[in-house]
């Protein structure tokens, strides 16, 4: 490929990801100014501070609120541009600050769920393949009920056999890795139902091709099969899915998170929507968003190693 | 092998050395269909001896394929396999166990399926595909199976083996791919050797270097079931024909005989189906007696318009009378188009000039990548000429802006291979004729969709289906009637009948013909096969790289080419050649 449209494409996605970035940003900001409330509340220690109403104007004079909302906004634009999170209303702390204090517990959860997620997904997809006619129903409704079980139901349930009957596992997080165990489970579940359906039916749609004949007629295996041809053409798929993945781990976080009362991202973005603490949610929105993007600039790189084809369908004919 | 001693890991049980390799007796294939059983293939016998090569011919849905693949053991999961007797080199395989098929298939029995895209896995390099065999039969380790690849890719032409070896079957023309997946058969060099139409969708060239290998195969043992719709092919290597239809074996016999002598209806079919030396206008599909061939391409309706006689030239002369003083209807002027800049820069057509007048056929021919389709495209407009110009009825064409030529667009109409690929799958064959009716201005009323239906032989009915449940005759047919919709002056057909089975093919080819005659409509007919053009055209142009290098009348093109490549282009097609018999071989 020569450089100048290496230029070009590396180009284009920094301008797209810059466009999500002011529309992620956008829209949070408007969308938190349609929940009741008031931010001048918040910065004067929240609704139940009994703050005057002098303290009240002061504050709105002081953080702009009295100003028109497109006012605040562009003030928020220019504050963002440069790279400025801006200070957090109720906390008086650097949202900057907050944020990184609070995203490597989440990023982790979602990355170890992510993993336990494909584990899963590869495993039941391997098994189901093989299994028959039974087999394959039986990991079709596993796959259905497990990516339609809502994060607070299945983190509820498994808190009350593995923490309350049976005592393995604490309820609450806590530093040791044992406290991890339940919070992950409960993302990668749903998430593992979801790839492992993706992946099962690419794989079965892969075993039918003629590639997976000539494969058998030379001898290989079932296994074979499934293991060094049907599973490559299911994991692309997927592989692509998994920047989504990040997303929507990161947005079930918050669930999580609340629930196992585990520091992170999730739990000072609800915190932070309930205070109506407009530079922290705007903030923590920014960062999700900001990693959601580079996932999927990773994948991007990553489906261009498993699949070779891709690099050369966008070299010139 | 040019690699020494061929490498065979499990003999097996010793043959008498005249045993057939391949003996197949009462065969029968079902297929599980809601609670009972629908049998395919009904008590077949079939017996390949070595060094000789056995075709089984026949239409799509006849059980070639599947007799081939329940040989393999792979007939699908769903599939119920009964025979009387099934030995592949001495070994009874009637109660083999999967394990059993595992050793015996790569090592006892190759397996060549036709388009090599699909049938080799996109996602390895044909190395790894081809080193599988010695992987899983030998143990091999990788270093020497990959060594091992590389001979394997000599010994079956493929250009620069130590590059290719760790290319995948995408960046592969699809004679490569056909070499690599015959070397991956060959890997072991087991004694059967089974080709399901190996040659189907290349270029004739490929097509004679690929039967070469096969026939190379024979020549050093192997025995070869040839699976093969394609007489022409069948009659160059196979030593005796089986014709199959509907899982039954209507007629086997020496290939000579069988050909110079055909007694079943559905061979006769067959082999009238095979265009190169049935004259031009004289049609190539007869109408069997009994359960007959036409109706599976055409659904109960009205009769078609025009059934001529079988063998005999139809009513009226062919084409339009010869006058050169014509006026073209279409007109190539110094056609150049490229690709791509600097280096890698492609002239897809140089300076190509041709004209065609009403009524009358150009048969443009090349290998793939010669260029045909760019001009095709070029014709109908699609992509600008770097330089000359197409003419229209006299007045600009190409030349002109777009909005000039939306009105004359109407005049030109295209068939393509694929169909399929060309209509929305979700529109019902009457939305996809009235979408081009209003595209070119026209009417769209029901009555309007039917007579483009009775156009093209099908039933008003068929226009409530939708694409995928039609044959591939009948979708072809619709791709017809789609580009009638706008009565063009000129039909350009890119390779559209290359995807079809050859009785199919025939009676597409024909309606195309009557089509012509009865409206006076220029053809640019574009095909690899050297049969379909001789057949369909009046003049011909040949193009190589880009350029069209020879042209002229079809008989003068064919009898007395000037050019040596298309000397070397008609000697590579392959023939149907009917010997006398024992002449055979």
């Amino acid at each position: 490929m020569p450089r100048s449209r290496v230029l070009r494409r590396v180009a284009l996605r920094l301008a797209g990801a810059a466009f999500v970035l002011w529309a992620v940003a956008t829209l949070t900001f408007f969308a938190i100014h349609l929940v009741p409330g008031d931010p001048a509340q918040a910065i004067l220690g929240g609704p139940g501070s009994q703050a005057s109403q002098e303290a009240l104007d002061e504050v709105r004079a002081d953080y702009g609120l009295d100003q028109p909302l497109v006012v605040q906004y562009g003030a928020m634009l220019g504050r963002l541009v440069t790279g400025d999170l801006g200070d957090s209303y109720a906390l008086k702390t650097p949202v900057a600050e907050l944020i990184g204090g609070q995203i490597l517990g989440t990023l982790a959860l979602a990355a170890l769920a992510l993993v336990v997620a494909w584990v899963l997904a590869v495993g039941l997809a391997l098994w189901s393949t093989s299994a028959g006619r039974i087999g394959r129903a039986i990991a079709g409704g596993l796959e259905l009920t497990a990516a339609a079980l809502p994060h607070f139901w299945l983190a509820t349930v498994l808190i009350a056999v593995f923490s309350t009957s049976l005592g393995w596992l604490p309820p609450v997080s806590n530093d040791a890795a044992s406290g991890l165990v339940l919070p992950v489970i409960t993302l990668a579940v749903p998430l593992a139902g979801f790839l492992a359906q993706l992946m099962r039916e690419r794989m079965l749609e892969a075993l039918e091709q003629p590639f997976a004949v000539s494969a058998a007629a030379r001898g290989e295996t079932a296994a074979g099969l499934r293991l060094r041809h049907a599973l490559r053409h299911a994991a692309l798929p997927a592989i692509n899915l998994s920047g989504w993945a990040v997303g929507y781990l990161i947005s079930g976080a918050v669930v999580v998170e609340t629930i196992f009362a585990r520091p992170g991202l999730g739990r000072t973005l609800l915190r932070a929507t309930e205070l109506r603490d407009v530079p922290v949610v705007v903030g923590v929105v920014l960062v999700v968003a900001l990693v959601y993007v580079l996932m999927t600039l990773a994948t991007d790189v990553v489906s261009r190693f498993a699949d070779p084809r891709i690099a050369r369908e966008e070299a010139p004919a | 092998m040019s690699g020494g001693e061929p490498v065979r890991p499990d003999p097996g049980p010793v043959t008498a050395p005249d045993a057939p390799v391949l003996d197949v007796a009462g065969l029968s294939v079902a297929f599980r269909d809601g609670r009972g059983w629908r049998e395919v293939v009904h008590g077949l016998d079939l017996s390949v001896a070595a060094g000789t090569c056995v075709a089984v011919v026949g239409e799509s849905g006849s059980g070639k394929s599947v007799t081939a693949r329940a040989v393999l053991g792979l007939a699908g999961a769903g599939a119920r396999v009964r025979a009387d007797r099934l030995d592949v080199a001495g070994a009874d395989l009637r109660r083999a166990d999967e394990r059993d098929w595992r050793r015996m298939r790569g090592a006892r029995a190759g397996l060549v399926l036709q388009d090599a895209l699909v049938s080799l896995d996109p996602l390895r390099t044909i190395g790894r595909e081809i080193g599988d065999p010695l992987r899983l039969h030998l143990r091999m380790p990788p270093a020497a199976a990959r060594s091992r690849a590389l001979e394997l890719l000599e010994l079956v032409g493929m250009p620069h083996p130590a590059l290719t070896v760790d290319r995948r079957s995408g960046e592969l023309s699809g004679g490569m791919r056909q070499r690599a997946l015959i070397a991956a058969a060959l890997a072991l060099d087991p004694p059967l050797l089974i080709a399901d139409e190996p040659t189907t969708a290349l270029d004739v060239g490929v097509q004679a270097r690929v039967l070469g290998l096969l026939e190379a195969a024979r020549d050093r043992g192997t025995a070869v079931l040839l699976i093969s719709h394609d007489l022409a092919v069948v009659s160059r290597m196979a030593d005796r024909v089986v014709v199959l239809h509907d899982g039954r074996v209507v007629e086997q016999g020496p290939t000579a005989e069988l050909l110079g002598d055909p007694r079943h209806p559905i061979t006769r079919a067959l082999i009238a189906a095979v265009p190169t030396e049935v004259p031009r206008g004289a049609p190539l599909s007869l109408a069997p007696h009994g359960a007959d061939a036409a109706t599976a391409d055409r659904p109960p309706g009205p009769a078609p318009a025009a059934t001529s006689a079988p063998g005999l030239p139809s009513s009226g002369p062919p084409g339009a009378p010869v006058t050169a003083t014509r006026p073209p209807i279409l007109e190539g002027l110094g056609l150049t188009k490229s690709f791509g800049s600097g280096p890698t820069r492609v002239l897809a057509v140089q300076d190509a000039s041709f004209r065609i007048e009403p009524g009358r056929t150009l048969g443009l021919v090349g290998e793939s990548g010669s260029g045909k389709s760019t001009l095709a495209r070029l014709v109908l407009g699609l992509t600008a000429p770097d330089a000359g110009e197409v003419r229209l009825d006299g007045g600009p064409w190409t030349t002109l802006p777009e909005r000039g030529r939306r009105p004359l667009r109407r005049r030109l109409g295209a068939v393509y291979q694929d169909a399929f690929g060309s209509f929305d799958p979700r529109w019902s064959v009457r939305r996809i004729l009235r979408d081009a009716l209003a595209a070119a201005g026209a009417e769209t009323s029901d009555a309007a969709v039917a007579v483009l239906l009775d156009q093209v032989r099908l039933a008003p009915g068929v226009s409530a289906q939708h694409p995928l449940a039609l044959s591939g005759g009948q979708r072809q047919r619709v791709a017809i009637a789609r580009a009638l919709a706008g009565s063009p002056d000129v039909l350009v057909c890119d390779e559209p009948v290359s995807a079809l089975d050859a009785t199919v093919q025939a009676r597409v080819l024909d309606l195309l013909d009557e089509i012509q005659r009865e409206r006076g409509l220029a053809m640019l007919f574009i095909s690899h096969d050297l049969g379909v053009i001789r057949h369909m055209s009046d003049t011909i142009a040949v193009m190589r790289s880009g350029r069209i290098i020879e042209q002229g009348d079809a008989e003068r093109v064919f009898t007395a080419p000037e050019h040596e490549a298309t000397a070397a282009l008609i000697r590579d097609s392959p023939r149907l050649v009917i010997r006398g018999p024992g002449s055979n071989r």
